[in-house]
This record gives C-alpha cells, structure tokens and sequence, in this order.
C-alpha cells in the first residue's frame, strides 16, 4: 500500500469518526423528541432531518457551501473569529455528518420507539425526575439500537462523495477522502490506485453493515 | 391507620371510572371483575392517569386536585407502584433495581427489605433468571425501598404459581405489619381480599358499588 493511499484510509476513517461523534448528540436528541414528543412543526423537523436521504448529494453540498462560505450565515460569524471551514478537512466532517445523520436518527428513533413507556413511568414513581429516567432508563434500553445507527452514520460518513466533493474539494493529503480518491484516481487514469480503494471501501463498509445489522437484531 | 380520600373520575375511550370512596385502612383490597376499573384508579393515585376532575389524598397529602388545580408530578407522589406485569428494569441486576429509588423520607433499611422479602440469595442475580415469585419480591422491595407513603399493587399473586403464593401473601402482611407501610391493592381474587385487606372496595364497571370491611362487604359465595 502506497503512503498516498494508507493516508487517504487513515484520514477518512478519522473524518467518518468524527462525523460521527458530530452527530451523535444532536441525532439521539433529535430521535427522542421524534419518538416521545408530540410539538408544533414535528413533522416538518422529521422531513427536515430526512432530506439529506433524498435530495441528490451534491445539492446538500451546494447548500453548505452557501452556508459555510465566507458570506454565509454561518461563515461569515466563523470568519470573524478566524475560522474557514471550506475546503478544509472541517467541511469533509461536516459534510459527512450531514449525509450520515438521517441513518442515525431513524435507527435511534426506532429504538426509543420499542422502550416501552412504562420502564419510564415506573422510574418516576421511585422519585427519578427526567434525565436520570433519561439516562438510566431509555438511553439504556436503546443503547443497541443508538449504537447500530451510530454505525450506520459512520458507513454512510464513510462512502460519502457528492457533498464532500463540493464544499471540501479534492486536495491530496488534505481533504481526499476514499470516494473523492476514488473519483480522482479514476479521472487521472490511475486506475490500480482507485480499485485498491475500491477494494478497502468495499471491505470497511461490509463490516459496518454486518455490525450494525447484528447490533440491531440483538436490540 | 391510613386514610384514603378518592373521589375522582377518569375517562378512557367509552369507558368511564367514577370513583368515590373515603377508607381508612392498612390495607385497602379493590375488588372487582377484570376491566372494572381497578387498574385505572390505581395509576389515578400513582399519577400515571390523570382524571378529569375530583380529589386524591393520602392521610391529607394532596396528590390531585382538579379545582385547585393539583396535579402532583409522579415522582413527587410517594407512592411506590408495582404493576401487574411487574417490569423489573431489564438491564439492571436484582440489587440495582431494588436500590433504584433514591427518594429521602421514610425507606427501610436495605437489610431489613432484604431480610423481609427473603432476597439475599437473588441480589447478584440478573432480572430475567427470576422466577415469577421472585420477580413479585424484587419489585415489591424496589417499591418499597423508595420510602413511599402507600404501595400500590396490581394483583400481586397474578404472576405466581399457586404453591409460591403463602409466601407472597405472607410478605405482604409483613410489609403491612413490620414495615407499617399502608397497601392499597388490586384483586379478583376474594380469599386474597379476605386475607390481607382491613378494608374492601366493591368496583364494578367503573364504579364503587360498596365499601366495608371485607367480610362485610365480600360476596359470601
């Protein structure tokens, strides 16, 4: 293996990390308000939160690149204190974890859906207020199916092309990640290169499926 | 002595709970046939059902209070609750669920539960190796190891096997006696209303139809 391609391995399978840990909090927040909250516009939030699914890749990578540019909403407040996010190995991040929350959210939810409601309304009559029926009983309870969605975040981070090419772009050892290497290596005529990380892609994403498949039928 | 004030009504898709009933008593046997209503006025008092309107008080602690807009949240109600399909939590061993409760107030001393409910022997064991006896135990020490003003049971010999039920009938008369905690239960059973309660509530679709002490108020057949 050449260092080109173990260094492509290594940064996106520490990108796909760290998309992961990005999405986790928010993605298990948002999957238990679906599953146990009934609010005004909870319908639009579950479209929202599926959107990345459906709309092609590249126009979700268009939209961050508006707002992570220099002149977007969220850009422009990071500029301010010095940080640039486009075309940096932040986007690559970001842009995973965009991709790989809907996969998240929808396998947490599912498993907050089959904690039965009444561990929690037992929990409650033995004085536990909220967050300890939160964070001793339901978290728990769904903690396999939270962890087989974390893993199919974390596949989904790692496959991802079409918003990561847009707004991080394919820079060698900075933000060339296994499938823009793959595209790249492609267009260069290096075709060795782009199947030995075909070969890797296939390899990590057939693990991720088995785990997360096995940890979901064991929740 | 406890004092039970209960006057409330609760309404469940076409079914309707009127319930009106002052008792004092140690422990309250509800008595009725299956879909009476008894499940339901329980989780009225546990809070895990709010009525439409009425009053709820154990020994003058207001638990709900519809004109003065009372409605105590559940873990604030003191009431230790064990339903009829019991719901040990399943991730957790015998010992951290009989220790889960962390309320202040008036808990017995975790050796003393031990001892009552004859559980020193399944305290490392996991949940799902309990037998249905067993299981009973475990959450009635859970319950009770909360420090509750009342325990709440939903037929509690429902889950046991015929020869096992002495010694859950007997627990229960210690928890009532020793423990001095005051019980109020669910049962269709008479010779378990005739055994364990002072006093029995007569519930038939969803209303009190007569309240005494049990053998006056049990049907005698």
């Amino acid at each position: 293996m050449t260092s080109d391609i173990r260094d492509i391995t290594i940064f996106t399978a520490l990108a796909a990390l760290a998309a992961t840990a990005l999405m986790l909090v928010p993605g298990v927040a948002v999957a238990w308000l679906l599953a146990r909250r009934n609010f005004p516009g909870k319908s639009l939030v579950e479209t929202a939160v599926s959107l990345p699914l459906v709309m092609p890749p590249v126009a979700t990578g268009l939209m961050l690149l508006w707002l992570f540019g220099r002149r977007g909403p969220i850009g422009a407040l990071l500029a301010r204190v010095g940080i640039e996010v486009v075309f940096t190995p932040a986007a690559v991040v970001i842009a995973m974890a965009v991709m790989g929350l809907p996969l998240l959210v929808r396998t947490a939810r599912a498993g907050f859906e089959q904690v039965t409601r009444r561990y929690e309304q037992i929990a409650e009559t033995l004085g536990a207020g909220p967050w300890r029926v939160f964070s001793t009983v339901t978290l728990p309870l769904a903690s396999r199916n939270i962890l087989a969605g974390a893993v199919l975040g974390f596949s989904r981070a790692l496959g991802e092309f079409g918003a990561t090419i847009v707004v991080a772009g394919s820079i060698p050892g900075r933000t060339r990640t296994l499938a823009v290497g793959i595209y790249s290596f492609t267009e260069t005529g290096q075709d060795r290169q782009a199947a030995i990380l075909v070969a890797i892609s296939l390899a990590i994403a057939f693990l991720a499926v088995l785990a997360s498949n096995r940890l979901a039928r064991e929740a | 002595m406890a004092v039970f004030d209960l006057d409330f009504s609760l309404r469940q898709g076409d079914f309707t709970l009127d319930f009106a009933v002052r008792v004092e008593g140690r422990a309250v046997a509800l008595f009725g046939p299956s879909g009476s209503g008894k499940t339901s006025a329980l989780e009225a008092v546990a809070g895990l059902r709010v009525p439409r309107h009425g009053h709820i008080a154990v020994n003058g602690r207001v638990l709900f209070d519809a004109n003065q807009h009372v409605d105590l949240p559940v873990r604030q109600r003191h009431t230790g609750y064990v339903p009829q399909d019991i719901l040990l939590f399943p991730h957790l061993d015998v010992r951290e669920n009989v220790t889960y409760g962390r309320r202040d107030g008036n808990r017995p001393d975790l050796r003393v539960l031990v001892d009552l409910l004859e559980l020193s022997t399944l305290m490392d064991r996991r949940v799902s190796s309990l037998s249905g006896g067993e299981r009973q135990r475990v959450a009635m020490a859970r319950a009770l190891y909360s420090g509750p003003d009342v325990l709440l049971l939903d037929e509690p010999l429902a889950a046991v096997d015929l020869p096992r039920r002495r010694r859950i009938v007997d627990a229960l008369l210690r928890i009532r006696d020793d423990l001095a905690v005051p019980l109020i239960y669910v049962t269709h059973l008479p010779e378990e209303a005739l055994n364990i309660a002072d006093w029995a509530v007569l519930v038939d679709n969803g209303r009190v139809v007569a309240s005494g002490p049990p053998r006056d108020v049990m049907p005698s057949d």
